[in-house]
């Protein structure tokens, strides 16, 4: 309910206080103002009073005649505000007085300055006006007249009321012409709380609040506040765009190249067939030409064929080789914990299977683990170890080890073998496809193993490097 | 003992001729018998066609399928034999250059006993032949005849 807000209740408590404060202050002005008046009016009929009755007891003092004095004094009983009245002689001495009631007080004289031809002075129930009297130039007595203050203090008790009921008067009105200010100040500024509100919780930026007629700053603040939403809207509808714009594009990316990875399986796919079928005949009919016309071959021709077999072979290979290096970057990557060290231990004891002659010794760290693809990690571990397998093959014995690197940081995976190494000038070529540091009479191989694990590795967002001296070993570095 | 049969299912002519001169070489005793497609495969294994005159109950002993066939896919000559009640568990071996995943699953998938890729080298592939041959000629054995 708009009443039961708290900014209407400030204006009116507002409007309440200042008006109230202002008409105090003005009452308080002017009652000052008028009792100061009051006073002085007393005073100035006290002392005309006291000329008077001075100059009627002149001759009353000057014959001695206190009697006399007395009725010019009790006179003044016509002034009911005045209290007591007294003549003193010109050395102090009390000479003749007047009483209102019945309380006899002892009048004192109080002192006068020689210059002064009357004192007065005020207390909180009497005033009190001394004169000297004088009588052709010469003193012959002072007039005491001491009057009360009931009319001073009747007439500020009916100003005092009169300001209480305007007072009254004005806060209630005040507070019957509240509403006005509601209208013009309190509304508008609940009704865009109310609607700042609505926009904050709900989040629909659909809705304004209504514009004031006048033009104050309550009407700018409310244009401002729907321009505000409707930039909003703006925004969300063009943010709205983009991004619809942009699931569009990444949509038809996706397309694209799903449609041009379709065309790289098929084209593998006719490889691994279409190819190897001719290299087939090849081998094959070089293979019986040999056996069946032995006789009729000499060394020479015999040499031709088996050149002939060994290209075919080596096509197949390179073919093979190629499939499985376009395979890595064709297929999904799998994410999945691996243990490397048992991948390392198995492919290990294959390599040892397959060749028992040989003296190798493995050092394979226990629980190294990563996250990737099974396969291709396995294929990279395989392609890392077999290379060490191959390239320590010219040694006795050899010692291929497969560890983790504990430097801060990067800490990566090593293989590292004792065997023939490779010239560092050359290891940039070394992950090139089809790049090799060595010849096939040294080391059989198609110089794309390593491109295969470079790529593998690169697919997991890794990184690969290698170092090498020659004769002294190789030691392969990656990260996953 | 009859002399076992078996039938070769290849288009390609050189593959065929090596294939034979490798089962020569092992002294296989059986008969080879070749067909170029598809279509081929399937008259003579059920008797049809060209083959109406062949005794439907002496099958082959094992068939040696290629997959990449004119007219008539190998998988489907697969799918065919494992569909017809008589000739549901003859043996079939895929024999291929391929060595993609998906073609090895789809020949299990369509009921293939064995999956064998054609090696390039040719001793290799008088060996495979060899391995073939001892294996579904002479190790194994074929289920009954229904009748």
């Amino acid at each position: 309910m708009v009443s039961d807000y708290s900014i209407s209740k400030k204006l009116t408590w507002m409007n309440m206080l200042v008006s109230g404060a202002a008409l105090l202050l003005a009452c308080g002005a002017f009652i000052a103002y008028d009792v100061a008046s009051l006073r002085e009016g007393m005073i100035y009929n006290l002392s005309m009073q006291a000329q008077i009755v001075g100059f009627n007891s002149s001759s009353a003092l000057l014959f001695n005649d206190p009697h006399s004095a007395e009725n010019t004094l009790s006179a003044l009983k016509a002034w009911p505000n005045i209290v007591s009245a007294g003549i003193f002689t010109p050395d102090g001495r009390p000479f003749a007085s007047y009483l209102r009631g019945r309380d006899g007080r002892v009048l004192t004289l109080p002192p006068i300055l020689q210059g002064k031809t009357e004192i007065y002075r005020f207390n909180r129930s009497e005033a009190v006006l001394v004169r000297r009297i004088v009588f052709q130039e010469r003193e012959t007595g002072f007039v005491y007249i001491q009057s009360d203050l009931e009319g001073l203090k009747v007439r500020v008790a009916q100003y005092l009321g009169v300001a209480a009921a305007v007072l009254a008067t004005s806060l209630l009105a005040v507070l019957l012409i509240s509403p006005v200010f509601r209208r013009a100040i309190a509304e508008p500024i609940v009704h865009l709380a109310g609607i700042a509100r609505i926009v904050s919780r709900d989040r629909d930026y659909s809705v304004r609040a209504t514009p004031t007629s006048d033009h104050d700053e309550l009407s700018v603040l409310v244009d401002d506040f729907n321009d505000m939403l409707s930039q909003i809207q703006l925004r969300d509808a063009a943010l709205q765009q983009a991004h619809g714009e942009l699931e569009q594009r990444v949509a038809e990316r996706t397309r694209e190249l799903s449609a041009s990875n379709k065309e790289l399986e098929a084209f593998a796919y006719s490889v691994s067939h279409d190819l190897r079928a001719p290299l087939r005949s090849i081998d094959g009919f070089s293979q019986a030409l040999l056996e069946d016309y032995a006789d009729k071959l000499d060394a020479n021709a015999q040499d031709h064929l088996q050149r002939v077999r060994r290209a075919a072979q080596r096509m197949s290979a390179l073919i093979d080789d190629m499939l499985s290096l376009s395979r890595v970057t064709r297929c999904e990557l799998r994410r999945e914990k691996l243990d490397l060290s048992a991948m390392a231990k198995s492919i290990a004891s294959d390599l040892q299977e397959a060749e028992p002659g040989r003296c190798v010794d493995f050092v394979i760290e226990s629980g190294l683990t990563a996250v990737g693809d099974p396969q291709l990690l396995r294929s990279a571990m395989e392609n890392l170890l077999r290379n060490s397998w191959k390239y320590t093959s010219g040694h006795p014995t050899a010692r291929i080890e497969f560890c983790r690197s504990e430097e801060n940081g990067l800490r990566p995976f090593i293989v590292s073998d004792d065997g023939a190494g490779f010239d560092a000038r050359y290891a940039d070529r070394l992950f090139g496809a089809f790049q090799r540091l060595h010849t096939a009479t040294e080391f059989p191989g198609t110089g794309v193993g390593l491109a295969t694990v470079q790529r593998i590795i690169h697919r997991h967002g890794g990184e690969i490097w290698a170092e090498g001296e020659v004769e002294k070993g190789a030691t392969f570095y990656f990260t996953l | 003992m009859e002399s076992k049969t078996i039938l070769l299912v290849e288009d390609n002519a050189d593959d065929e001729a090596l294939t034979f001169r490798a089962l020569m070489k092992n002294n296989i005793e059986s008969q080879l018998v070749v067909a170029r497609d598809g279509a081929e495969a399937l008259d003579y294994l059920f008797a049809t066609g060209k083959y109406s005159a062949r005794d439907v109950n002496s099958g082959p002993q094992v068939v040696l399928l290629d997959l990449n066939l004119p007219k008539v896919s190998g998988l489907e000559v697969l799918r065919q034999l494992r569909a017809n009640e008589r000739t549901k568990h003859l043996p079939v071996v895929i024999l291929t250059s391929s060595k993609e995943e998906q073609d090895l699953l789809k020949g299990y998938d369509n009921g293939a006993n064995s999956y064998v890729r054609k090696p390039v080298d040719f001793n290799e592939f008088i060996d495979s032949v060899r391995q073939l041959g001892l294996y579904w000629l002479i190790l194994n054995e074929l289920p009954p005849a229904r009748r």
